[in-house]
């Protein structure tokens, strides 16, 4: 099959949903980790359980909100909480199983920046800010990361650390002492990374079809590591693409856009 | 005991140049109409709270109301940056912003703590982060029993807190539902609270457990039909995810940004005025 028939942005959601495992809690931040999420409730893991910090335990939305607090979201839950309840019984309570963030800019630790670009007193580009992912990279069992790969956005040094993902590496995140153990994939339009099991540097396990090594070094301003058995990623099934553009079809409709060609 | 009052005489009363308020409400009941009113009477020097600032906020800054920002997430929901919020912060435009921020688990800890009247709120977050390296009012402690590093922030104490609801009745008792954010928390951690809401009914038919805030916890209720406008009150209409586009348009530029506020807000008497010119604008833009 030629490759022509899917973009690498449908790539990227479909290698982040097949990482979510049916009945897993998984703490969705809004973006392409509630879009990878639902895909995942919509094909093989309809037990999933979707939290949202905004209260919804639970959530099956009929289309994706467009904000973290959408009425859908609240509609369709199996409970809708206060937002000190989220945080407090439900994250730091240990029920969450996967955190699942996106990020401005990224290290090869995997700790996030969603901040500021430049210095935080006098920003290039301000950001907007923490939201809940501080709690969630220290509570959530596991963390995974989806983000558009880039130089900019795969940096040396992070402009600003707002959460932390396995800090300066080594055993360095578990001297923390934090409940999680933090990052365990980031998913790009490229490739697929993982933590590796000693240093915690950031290592490309899959490549994703058509896509080259030259092209993910050149998306990344350290110089990457591939594992020794880096395989490639599946193209995304019929079936996965035909429910994501459903999804994000009606998701258009629904929110006055027009839906994409 | 809340006094049943009009949004101009609540805001009139109960805000005042200098104070540290917070208009609550996590992309659902944002009490856009109270902030409207706040520019309207020309406030200076408010210390704004709130987890997501969203457009309610950036209009309260561009307009000159602000003096510093607490906050945990501030951008445009599902449209990207809050122009004027970033014009203060990087440009000092209409006038420089301090800014606090925090995380969304540790501000809505914050408020918590500040209706229960703790001093502190405690959490377990930020180790390895940078955010205590720029906000002070983050710091660690040792828990007292098991000596674990805990993150511990000062209570949230707004003089007012603003939020909508669905519902009140003769006396002004306040019932809301659906995704209630930290309403309760930020209302029961003020000083002095105005809600306003949809409707005025007879009886709340409110069943046990429901979010009700009983009317001697406020300071004021209003009757503001649509108060919550773009965003949405559940199960009345739903949220205007065209204006939120539209402002990214409205603010980026700051001649238009004051443009729309002096014609909507500035020169408006009131909500049901600033609706019918707003109407008007969206007619003529569709046109």
């Amino acid at each position: 099959m030629s490759a022509a028939n899917y973009t690498t942005s449908e790539m990227m959601t479909v290698a982040a949903s097949r990482l979510l495992k049916n009945g897993a809690v998984c703490f969705v931040g809004i973006g392409l980790p509630s879009t990878a999420a639902n895909l995942a409730r919509l094909t093989h893991a309809p037990d999933i359980v979707l939290v949202y910090e905004s209260g919804p335990i639970g959530a099956k939305p009929e289309v994706l909100p467009l904000s973290i607090g959408d009425g859908d979201l609240a509609e369709r839950a199996d409970t809708v909480v206060s937002t000190p309840e989220i945080f407090r019984y439900w994250l730091q309570g240990g029920r969450v199983d996967v955190g699942f963030l996106a990020a401005a800019q990224i290290d090869k630790f995997a700790n996030i920046n969603t901040t500021v670009i430049g210095d935080y007193r006098k920003p290039t580009t301000r950001l907007p800010g923490a939201g809940g992912a501080p709690e969630i990279a220290t509570c959530a069992k596991e963390v995974v990361l989806v983000l558009k790969q880039s130089a900019r956005a795969l940096v040396k040094k992070l402009d600003f650390l707002t959460s932390v993902g396995h800090l300066t590496g080594g055993d360095s995140r578990t001297k923390l002492g934090l409940p999680g153990k933090g990052p365990v994939a980031v998913v790009t339009d490229l490739c697929i990374m993982k933590p590796d099991d000693t240093t915690k540097e950031l290592t490309v396990r899959q490549v994703h079809p058509d896509i080259t090594r030259e092209q993910v070094q050149k998306a990344t301003a350290w110089e990457i590591k591939f594992a020794s058995d880096v395989e490639e990623t599946r193209a995304p099934t019929e079936n996965e693409l035909r429910v994501l553009r459903d999804l994000l079809h009606r998701t258009a409709v629904a929110h006055g856009q027009t839906p994409a060609a | 005991m809340a006094e049943i009052t009009s949004l101009q005489a609540a805001i009139r009363a109960h805000i005042h140049d200098g104070d540290t308020v917070a208009m609550e409400g996590f992309t659902h009941l944002i009490p856009f109409a109270a902030g409207y009113e706040v520019i309207r009477q020309g406030r200076k020097n408010l210390t704004l709270i709130r987890m997501t600032p969203d457009v309610i906020y950036d209009q309260l800054i561009g307009a000159g109301c602000a003096k510093k920002l607490i906050f945990s997430w501030g951008g445009n929901p599902g449209v990207g940056s809050l122009h004027r919020l970033r014009d203060a912060v990087e440009k000092d435009w209409p006038q420089g912003l301090e800014i606090q921020e925090h995380g969304h688990g540790d501000l809505s800890n914050a408020y918590v703590a500040g209706a229960a009247n703790l001093p502190f709120a405690v959490l377990r977050a930020y180790a390895g982060s940078e955010l205590p390296n720029y906000n002070k009012n983050i710091r660690f402690i040792e828990c007292p029993f098991t000596a674990e590093k805990l993150a511990a922030v000062p209570a949230i104490r707004p003089d007012v807190t603003v939020i909508h609801a669905q519902k009140a009745d003769r006396k002004g008792n306040v019932l809301l539902w659906g995704i209630l954010g930290v309403q309760k928390e930020a209302v029961l951690a003020a000083k002095r609270a105005i809600v306003t809401v949809e409707e005025f009914v007879d009886d709340l038919h409110a069943p046990p457990n429901a979010c009700v805030l009983p009317c001697w916890t406020l300071a004021a209720v209003c009757h503001v039909p649509g108060g919550a406008r773009p965003s949405y009150a559940h199960g009345y209409y739903d949220r205007d995810n065209r204006f939120y586009q539209a402002w990214d348009e409205i603010s980026r530029d700051r001649a238009t940004f004051v443009k729309w506020i002096k014609k909507h807000i500035l020169e408006t008497e009131d909500f049901a005025a600033f609706q019918r010119v707003l109407g008007q604008s969206t007619k003529e833009q569709l046109v």
